[in-house]
Parts: C-alpha cells; sequence; structure tokens
C-alpha cells in the first residue's frame, strides 16, 4: 500500500479539466434557478439519486463522476444517502408505474429549495420504453423537471456540464423561482 | 433405475412432437407426463434448470442435461393451467409468478402464488395474455414470517443510499444477525417483453441492448445470435472477433468495477479508488474504440455496426498494457491486506449444493464450485479458437467471488490480446433479410456469457420478420434467491458486502 500510495504522489493528477457549460443548458437553468436560491446554498449542491426504472447504463456513469478523472467533489457536488439532505434529485429511467409512488415520496421528502434533473433518454420522455403498460413514460408527469441531460446514458463529463450549469447558470440572472 | 436408463434430453425431445424451425437446439411440444419426467430430473439435480416463460396458452421450459446438452420443451397449457416445475425445484418458483403475472398461467400446485412483478400499479393485469384482465387490486405483499423471540424486521427500499437500482429487502434480524432475508423485486419492470411483440428486428435489438445496461454488449450479443440462429444468417467472421473483443472489454470493465466497489463495502476506499480508474480506462479505451463508452447499439443482428480501425486497435492495445502493469499491485495490496481480508474470508458462504441445483452462473456459480461457462460449453465462436481457463474455487464467500473476478480480468486481458492478433479482415455487416420468415415463424436461441453469468435469448420471428416472442432471461434470475441463502447467519452490516459480491441485475431480472 504504501508504494501505491508514493505512487499518488509522484503521478500527475489524473483529473479532468472543468468542462465548458454549454449555452443551451445555462439557459435551461436560468429559467429554474434564482439568484435567492443559489445565495442560500453557495457552491455546494446535494445529490439524490432516484432510479425508477433504468437500465442501469444512467447509474454507471454517475457512478463514473466519483472517480478520480471528475472527482464530483471538487465542484462541491455531493451524492447524499437521504432525500432530507437533498437539494437535487437526480432520476433516470421511464420512470415504471411500480416506482412512480417511491419516486413521488422521495421528491417530497426533500425540503426546499429543490430542483430535479431528469437523467438520460427515457427520463424525458420514456424513450424507446415509452407506451409499454408497465411505465409512465418521463420523470416530468410525476414530478417537476428543472433540467434534462440528454444521452443513453449520457457520460459523465455531459453530466458534470448540467450539474455546473445548475450551480453558475443563474449567476445574475432572474428566472423562475421553485416554490 | 441403472443409471443406464436414465433419460437424456435428446431422446425425450426425440420423442415428441418436435418444432421444425427451432435452431440451435431442439424443441418439442410435449405431453404432460414427459413434462414430468422433466421436472423429476431436474428435482433429483440431473439436470439443469436454464429459463422458464410463458406464451398467451403455453409454457416453455430450457434445460440443460448432464451430457450439457440444451433442449426446450413445451407444453399446451388447457384452460391457462400447468402443473408446477417449482413445487418440486425451487429455482423455477420466481419464474412461475413472473409468467403468472404477465400471461395468467397458473401453475397447479405452486406453493407460493403471491405475484411478483405485478404490483397492483399497470391499470390492467396479465398484460400479456391474449386478453388481458382488469386491474388488480395492489393488494399489500404478505412477507414470509419468521418467529421467534426478540426478531427485529428492517425495511430496506425501494429507494437504496446509493446510487443503486430499485428493489426492495427485508430484513429479520436477531440483533445483528441477520434470520431471514427476502427480496421483493419488480420494481424497474419495464415491460421489455410486452414491447419486444410486433416490434421490428432493428428495435428490437435496442430493447436487448437495453435490458440490463451494465450488460448491453452481452444483451446485444445473445439477441443478434438468437435472430441469426432462427434466420440461418452467418454474420462475417471479423464481425465475430469484433463481438468477442467488445464482449472481453465489457466483462472487464465490470468486473474491475466490482473489484473495487466491494472494497469499498469493507471501507478499503484505496481500492476502489485505483479500480474505478482501470474501470474508466476500459470504457474511454472503448469509445475511442467502437464510438460508445458502454459499446451500446455497436452488435446487431447479421454483424456489428461500424469497424475498428488501427486508431481504436491501438488504444486497446495500450489498455491491456497499463492494467497488466497496475493490476497486479491491486491484486498483491488485496491479498496482504489483513482487515479487508478479515471482512471477505467467510462472509456470505454459498453453498456447492445450492449453486449446483440453482445452476448459478458467473462468478456466483464459479466461486461455490459449478464449473460452467458458456462460452467454453455449448460454447460459440470465436471461442473455440481461443486459449482461456474457466476458475472455478469452492469455498462460495465473498472473498472467492472477488478472486474469481480477479482470475476472469487476466483471462479477459489474455483473451483481449489473442483477438487484437488474430482479427481477420473483412466486411463486418450482412444484411438480415427482413422476409426470411415468409414461410412460417422460425425460432431461435442463444445462450451467451456476460460478465455475471449466461444470458439466455429465445425468440421466434413471425410474418413480415418482426418479433412474435422474445423472453430474455437474466442470469440474475437464477443469482437473487441465493443471495438470501448466502447472508443467512451474517451480520446486517455485511449484507453491502454481500449483496456487491453477488451484484445481481435488477433490470434485468425485473425487465
Amino acid at each position: 500500500m504504501r508504494k501505491l500510495l508514493f505512487e499518488s504522489l509522484i503521478r500527475p493528477p489524473l483529473t479532468e479539466r472543468p468542462p465548458q457549460v454549454s449555452d443551451a443548458a445555462v439557459d435551461e437553468l436560468a429559467r429554474a434557478l434564482d439568484g435567492a436560491a443559489r445565495k442560500r446554498l453557495g457552491r455546494s449542491l446535494s445529490i439524490r439519486a432516484v432510479d425508477a426504472g433504468s437500465c442501469n447504463g444512467c447509474e454507471l456513469e454517475m457512478h463514473a463522476l466519483n472517480n478520480a478523472f471528475y472527482d464530483i467533489e471538487r465542484f462541491g457536488f455531493r451524492f447524499v444517502a437521504s432525500p432530507r439532505h437533498a437539494d437535487v434529485l437526480m432520476v433516470t429511467g421511464p420512470v415504471t408505474k411500480n416506482m412512480r409512488e417511491a419516486l413521488k415520496r422521495t421528491f417530497d421528502a426533500m425540503p426546499n429549495p429543490k430542483w430535479v434533473v431528469a437523467l438520460g433518454g427515457c427520463a424525458k420522455d420514456g424513450g424507446c420504453f415509452a407506451g409499454s403498460y408497465a411505465v409512465v413514460g418521463g420523470v416530468s408527469d410525476v414530478v417537476p423537471v428543472d433540467l434534462h441531460i440528454p444521452g443513453c446514458p449520457p457520460p459523465p463529463i455531459d453530466i458534470l456540464k448540467g450539474l455546473i450549469a445548475l450551480l453558475d447558470g443563474a449567476n445574475g440572472r432572474g428566472g423562475a423561482s421553485v416554490s | 433405475m441403472t443409471r443406464k436408463n436414465l433419460p437424456a434430453l435428446a431422446d425425450l425431445i426425440e420423442a415428441a412432437r418436435r418444432i421444425e424451425y427451432h435452431l440451435p437446439w431442439p424443441r418439442a411440444v410435449v405431453a404432460p407426463q414427459v413434462w414430468n419426467l422433466a421436472v423429476e430430473q431436474l428435482a433429483k439435480g440431473r439436470w439443469s434448470l436454464l429459463g422458464l416463460w410463458g406464451e398467451p396458452d403455453k409454457v416453455h421450459m430450457a434445460l440443460l442435461d448432464e451430457a450439457l446438452d440444451i433442449g426446450v420443451i413445451s407444453l399446451d397449457c388447457r384452460g391457462g393451467r400447468y402443473p408446477s416445475v417449482g413445487q418440486y425445484h425451487p429455482p423455477a418458483l420466481r419464474l412461475e409468478r413472473a409468467a403468472a403475472d404477465l400471461f395468467g398461467l397458473a401453475p397447479q400446485g405452486l406453493p407460493d402464488t403471491r405475484r411478483w412483478l405485478d404490483h397492483g400499479q399497470w391499470g390492467i393485469s396479465h398484460p400479456l395474455a391474449a386478453q388481458p384482465g382488469g386491474p388488480a387490486a395492489a393488494a399489500s405483499y404478505r412477507f414470509l414470517a419468521a418467529e421467534g423471540e426478540s426478531l427485529h424486521q428492517i425495511a430496506v427500499g425501494p429507494v437504496h443510499a446509493g446510487i443503486i437500482e430499485p428493489g426492495h429487502f427485508r430484513f429479520t434480524a436477531g440483533g445483528e444477525t441477520v434470520v431471514r432475508l427476502e427480496e421483493r423485486l419488480g420494481y424497474a419492470h419495464k415491460g421489455i417483453e410486452g414491447l419486444m411483440a410486433g416490434a421490428s428486428l432493428d428495435r428490437a435489438a435496442k430493447l436487448a441492448g437495453r435490458t440490463s445496461g451494465d450488460s448491453t454488449v452481452a444483451y446485444s450479443l445473445a439477441f443478434a445470435r438468437a435472430v441469426e440462429a432462427a434466420l440461418g444468417v452467418a454474420p462475417p467472421p471479423r464481425a465475430i472477433w469484433l463481438r468477442a473483443l467488445m464482449a472481453e472489454l465489457e466483462r472487464l470493465a465490470n468486473h474491475l468495477g466490482d473489484i473495487g466497489a466491494i472494497c469499498n463495502d469493507a471501507a478499503f476506499a484505496i481500492m476502489h479508488a485505483h479500480c474505478g480508474v482501470l474501470r474508466e480506462r476500459v470504457l474511454r479505451a472503448a469509445d475511442a474504440a467502437f464510438g460508445h463508452r458502454l459499446m451500446r447499439d455497436r452488435i446487431v443482428p447479421g454483424g456489428v455496426t461500424g469497424d475498428l480501425d488501427e486508431a481504436g486497435a491501438n488504444a486497446i492495445r495500450s489498455l491491456v498494457a497499463e492494467i497488466r502493469q497496475r493490476f497486479p499491485h491491486l491484486v498483491e495490496l488485496y491479498d496482504n491486506t489483513a482487515s479487508l481480508q478479515d471482512r471477505t474470508v467467510a462472509t456470505g458462504r454459498l453453498k456447492v449444493e445450492l449453486a449446483r441445483q440453482y445452476a448459478a452462473g458467473g462468478y456466483v456459480g464459479r466461486a461455490s464450485g459449478r464449473d460452467f461457462d458458456a462460452r467454453r460449453a455449448p460454447g460459440y465462436a470465436p471461442y473455440d479458437e481461443l486459449a482461456f481457463d474457466v476458475p472455478v474455487l469452492q469455498e462460495g464467500d465473498v472473498n472467492a467471488r472477488v478472486w474469481i473476478r480477479v482470475r476472469e480480468v487476466e483471462q479477459s486481458l489474455s483473451l483481449v490480446e489473442q483477438i487484437l492478433g488474430r482479427l481477420p479482415a473483412g466486411p463486418t455487416l450482412v444484411e438480415v433479410a427482413a422476409d426470411g420468415a415468409a414461410d412460417g415463424p422460425r425460432e431461435g436461441m442463444a445462450l451467451v456469457e456476460g460478465f455475471r453469468g449466461d444470458i439466455l435469448v429465445w425468440l421466434r420471428i413471425g410474418e413480415g420478420g418482426t418479433i412474435e416472442r422474445c423472453h430474455l432471461r437474466d442470469p440474475s434470475w437464477f443469482q437473487w434467491p441465493l443471495l438470501e441463502a448466502a447472508i443467512e447467519g451474517n451480520i446486517v452490516a455485511d449484507f453491502p458486502i454481500c449483496n456487491k459480491s453477488f451484484n445481481c441485475s435488477y433490470s434485468g431480472h425485473d425487465l
């Protein structure tokens, strides 16, 4: 272990440079965030992930955000274990009918102010599962969605861009507040 | 009965009404007596159950006999009823409950008639039956009882504390010790088999690749192979080798991720960090070589989309070099850290007999003495031309499941090198004729070794070349029940590490 730790000291860091935020994402977020909320949150966001019936692909890329390349905590983002600690609900999957109630209850358990990020193609409109007897067909049918990050699954860098936009994008701009 | 007179699966199928177009293994419609004879072979542990699935008026069972022959037997269900397999062979229980929920088939004598996938939320019942019923009542689920002094229950899920798929675990504990764990699954049920019915091959291939995200390559491969078997399509040699290359990269990525995550559940974060870096390297090499980190939608019926160029091959070569350089240090660290071994050795022990009875695939089976790997037997190209070992251990604990993964990482590295060294040139895709089933339905089947174990795909292509029925059986069906057995007598705090060492799929199971 000492050897591994020593190597970590002399090897250059693996961490990626912070990504540039795409303008479209900023605009989408500006509408969702207001300055007051940002002041209250500072530079940190706690995220609660809910898998509402995804194939697990989005979860794999969410996990990747914690690896040494993306190191999501350096931006102040943290995945938390309870909705009571969360500012952001990150939802994946087409929302199966069997998960609808659990998703709603998780959202209801979060304190205000709060935001919902729908991750991946299924979370937007059910993706290739739309029309099934067993899916609702999109996160926004169950809880209000503030940001959608597309992809199947979205690569970690895209998720990161979306989240940074969620923090920084609203800076100095007005928008609809989340009640 | 002397051993000589024991029935072989092939004889049993030969004697019955054999279906003409079912490849590569035979299928026969059998009489109830023959069905029961097969169930008897299962119950006595001579044969293994590979799958059980329904249709509106039939039930099918895929079997593996002692000679590793595979066959499917089907039974017409008069009045929607058939004799339950699960009453004599418990591995069939949840499969029968699922078929009951989806098709309304009633297994006679099934000891557990609680609904499994249907949580009373769909708005209809028996959605895949010829005539679906009205909404099922959302009755409360009666968990199995555990009686004793000072027992308490812990309910976990479907929303878990980490970034995990949805499922419910009901623990009954005496102090810290788990007396009984009961799983309740089905939360991720998307109705994939319902969406498959009537889907074009393109759309069905996409659905198959989204059955379980971590096994998207293996599912796409199993689906493509089943379609090719049904329609008699031979993919080009280069495609066959590229498929194996993707499959081994997927295995590497998942095993590396799992080894780190298991150690992380023992609070040994440095392994998690280093394995996470190697996993990310695999995904980046996959992205460079095939244009998608998880290699999704790259394998299609008829071959593969795109081709591997020299830059992609070089990305994979340098990946193998890096893992070969770094991974042995991590294995050494795992092996030499007593505090970590203290958590993994003798924890979550799965008995050899149970692994055999449930025909547990992948590292779960191989860590408990079940010497089975679909790449070797029944086998498929190009593995017949490649050299690899199938590691098997007997201990069945978390430690053994880690070591199987470690050995499989080494084998996959060698396989990747062999494939890159011998990759044939040529086209990567042949056209699959959409009207291939003009003269009647064609049925195909495939068994593919994903990182988690053997994935079974069975399908029927009907008129116009669309899917009539497609069943996808995840290895988790036979692993989830074993987790319940393995955790018994362990402490509640060791559940995460046991669970991660199994790493069963929720989505693949729930479909």
